[in-house]
């Protein structure tokens, strides 16, 4: 037997709006999907989940139809379960690891923890009790899943945690870079909501390196600090004609209509152009992001521009075919060498042609031009999605902190960096990675956080 | 909590308004040349402007700003005791300060609020302070005495001679390039006005400091809408400046960047209308 299918809004529909295209399994899905699963005693998939959930654990409540404590269950070890459900790449965690896939589809984890998150979000949280108060204050400094995942930890430990987040939401990435279409805002601010009624505090509108320094931390007694700065910087391609108008960062687009939520503009104040054929380069789920919102904002025609080929996509699989039904047309071997604009406008994108050569250090094939290959795509919007970087903005300022060769926080194995007190953890010390690899870190974080203040 | 409270409002000019900010972190911290970010409410954008001034003791920062487009028509119909629902700073770097010896500084329009604190930080460190402001005319003249307090010597210069010269800021900037050995040039106004600023001191090759006010939303580097090129390469407005080396700026770029939502600010006017 398959997994049980999730029911969706139909691509023709949803290009219109920016409801969440699946609307996760009903009661009695949930309950039929959990069936499937064989209970192994081994779990081989607890491997596979970077938290440590117990999946079995939670998956057998679903099937006595305990849905709320198979919601704490979850709990137990993650903070964040409704994100989690909705942008984790089950297929290469959990899901890689389930019996089931030698026979047909393994089970479909996320979706059930979705479900039983999304139940306890309608039903009103239970707040677990904090025993001890401590007295030992520690900062978190950035409010992606990493900073919220050291918060909750450390505050369920009874320790004082307030966040510093610069923008003026928090939730890092999931509140100004993953859409509204694959993960609701609201859903962003109920877990939030969950780790404030645990004790953390959250100051908003606060830039670490401007308006406070990490001493400055220090003086107003925090004992520890947790950097979760997230790789935040975007990377341009450095070619010809890039600054013209039209082309944005995938970083600045999506902040636009996310955070800023440009595409209830004029509503909303921040506006956002609205391209008719756009391109949009890159492979990752933040292009598949780009791409699919620049339809839902009327484009009628929207390229993918992949210098690889399909199997190299970095993307989550379920949104790769989401855009694909949603008609974003991939153009992949194809690379963007310079761009022409008309009064400072961009209006076509030349390109080259690619092909796979030799296996490059990551043990992917490195894509090498085809020479005389070029050829021109009129656009009148371009998203650059090629990746990110370290934000130099703060630790650059912080004499004593090592970084790697690719300018990112250099740690132990337990998230300590090489400034006294200070730990670190997510996209900040391995670049850009996943949701789930940042809530790792912050959990070995803020154990070894918990074993220094002790 | 980084509270953002409205102290005081005045408008000094026409469509022009001062406001005294209570935001103690950001006062804390504040130099001359830095900014901040504001949103008015929930549904606002985010905007920078220049820290006019600040106390640090009272926790208070000053800004003067022209009712240009929606966020700052918002701003002006605030009241003294309401609360801004973003401010965020004090961002960008400071103004770089030193001994260069013969200054000249340049503010046109609402840009001479920003020039202030930098003229008052270049007279202490003991510069000669030859200061041009330059408005459409003499009702748009701003902060004049302020100015004089630590100018050495003050030009007015007004488009149509209502007050001081008759002209533009260029006028007597010529002159004084052709008289004097000019150590710096320091201009902040409209992109225009800093642009002839840095053709004609190229001429005479005096360094010349310009402040530039790309577009910004998240003004921490993480989006790039402040993307300026300077000497070829591309730099983030917000946290590479705000300032750069005029003689090295794109001009036609900035220029051409800052009317990039001009069809969206006509639709939002429409739409408050
Ligand atoms: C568009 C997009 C789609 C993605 N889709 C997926 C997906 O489907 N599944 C998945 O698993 N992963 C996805 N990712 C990756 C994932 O979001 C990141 O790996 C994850 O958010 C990293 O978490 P983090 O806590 O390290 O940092 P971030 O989420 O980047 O958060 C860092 C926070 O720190 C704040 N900050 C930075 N510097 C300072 C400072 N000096 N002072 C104060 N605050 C500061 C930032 O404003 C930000 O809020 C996606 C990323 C993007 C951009
Ligand atoms: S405003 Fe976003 S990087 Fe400068």
């Amino acid at each position: 037997m398959p997994k049980i299918k999730a029911q969706e809004q139909l691509p023709k529909e949803r290009i219109h709006n920016f409801n969440e295209v699946s609307f996760g399994y009903t009661l009695e899905e949930g309950q039929k999907e959990a069936e499937r699963c064989l209970q192994c005693k081994r779990a081989p998939c607890r491997q596979g989940c970077p938290v440590g959930i117990d999946i079995p654990a939670f998956i057998a409540l679903i099937k006595e139809t305990k849905f709320l404590e198979a919601a704490w269950k979850i709990k137990e070890t993650n903070s964040l379960p409704a994100i989690c459900g909705r942008v984790c790449p089950q297929e290469i965690q959990c899901e890689k690891f389930c019996t089931l896939r030698h026979k047909d589809e393994p089970v479909a984890i996320g979706r059930l923890e979705r479900l039983v998150a999304d139940l306890e979000i309608e039903k009103g949280f239970k707040i677990p009790e904090v025993r001890k108060k401590l007295k030992t204050p520690v900062a978190v400094v950035g409010s992606g899943p990493a900073g919220l995942t050291v918060a909750g930890d450390l505050a369920r430990r009874g320790y004082p945690v307030v966040i510093f987040e610069a923008l003026h939401q928090a939730g890092g990435v999931l509140v100004y870079g993953i859409p509204e279409f694959r993960l609701p805002k609201k859903i962003v601010q109920a877990e939030v909501s969950y780790l404030e009624s645990l004790g953390v505090s959250i100051e908003l509108n606060t830039v670490i390196g401007q308006t406070l320094s990490l001493d400055d931390l220090f003086k107003e007694g925090f004992k520890s600090i947790f950097l979760g700065l997230g790789a935040g910087a975007p990377v341009f391609m450095k070619i010809e004609g890039e600054n013209l108008n039209g082309i944005y960062s995938a970083n600045e687009f999506l902040t636009r209509v996310n955070l800023m939520r440009a595409y209830l503009f004029p509503e909303y104040d921040t506006p956002v152009k609205r391209g008719k054929r756009v391109a949009v380069i890159g492979g990752g789920n933040v292009a598949l992001d780009a791409a699919r919102t620049a339809l839902r904002l009327g484009a009628e025609k929207v390229y993918l521009v992949y210098r690889r080929t399909e199997a190299e996509m970095p993307a989550r699989q379920e949104e790769y075919e989401h855009a694909k039904e949603e008609g974003v047309e991939m153009l992949f071997l194809t690379l963007p060498v310079k761009f022409e604009g008309k009064d400072g406008w961009v209006e076509k994108m030349v390109c080259i042609k690619m092909e796979l050569g030799e296996p490059d250090e990551t043990g992917r094939r490195r894509p090498v031009p085809v020479p005389g290959s070029e050829f021109s795509l009129d656009v009148d919007q371009v998203i650059i999605a090629i990746g990110t970087r370290a934000n130099p903005l703060l630790i650059s300022r912080v004499p004593g902190l090592r970084l790697n060769e690719r300018g990112y926080i250099k740690v132990n194995e337990r998230g300590r960096t090489s400034k006294k007190g200070v730990f670190a953890g997510g996209d900040i010390v391995t670049g850009s990675a996943t949701v789930i690899s940042a809530m790792g870190m912050g959990k070995v974080a803020a154990q070894a956080i918990h074993d220094y203040l002790s | 909590m980084n509270p953002a409270k409205v102290l005081q409002k005045e408008e000094i000019a026409p469509g022009i308004f001062l406001m005294n900010l209570e935001t103690p972190r950001v006062a804390a911290k504040a130099q001359a040349g830095q900014f901040f970010v504001l949103r008015v409410d929930d549904k606002g954008e985010r905007i920078p402007l220049t820290i006019a001034d600040f106390n640090r003791k009272e926790g208070q920062i000053v800004t003067v700003f022209q009712v240009v487009g929606r966020t700052t028509a918002k701003l002006a119909d605030l009241k003294v005791g309401d609360e801004l629902a973003t401010l965020v700073g004090p961002l960008g770097k400071p103004t770089e300060i030193s001994q260069f010896g013969f200054t000249v500084l340049i503010g046109g329009g609402v840009g001479v609020a920003a020039l202030y604190p930098i003229l008052r930080e270049f007279k202490k460190a003991g510069n000669f302070t030859y200061t041009i402001q330059g408005a459409r005319s003499k009702e748009f003249l701003i902060w004049e005495e302020k100015l004089l307090a630590y100018s050495d010597k003050l030009i007015l210069t007004t488009d149509d001679g209502s007050k001081g010269r008759k002209g533009v800021v260029t006028d007597p900037l010529k002159e004084v390039l052709e008289k004097e050995k000019v150590d710096l040039v320091f201009a902040v106004g409209p992109s225009m006005m800093m642009k002839f600023v840095s053709e004609i001191t190229r001429e005479y090759g005096v360094k010349t400091v310009v402040s530039l006010n790309p577009i910004m939303v998240d003004a921490t580097g993480m989006c790039g809408a402040c993307r300026v090129e300077v000497g070829g390469k591309t730099y983030f407005g917000c946290v590479d400046g705000p300032d750069f080396d005029g003689h090295q700026v794109n001009w036609e770029l900035l220029l051409a960047r800052q009317r990039m939502y001009c069809d969206e600010e006509e639709i939002a006017r429409k739409n408050n209308a």
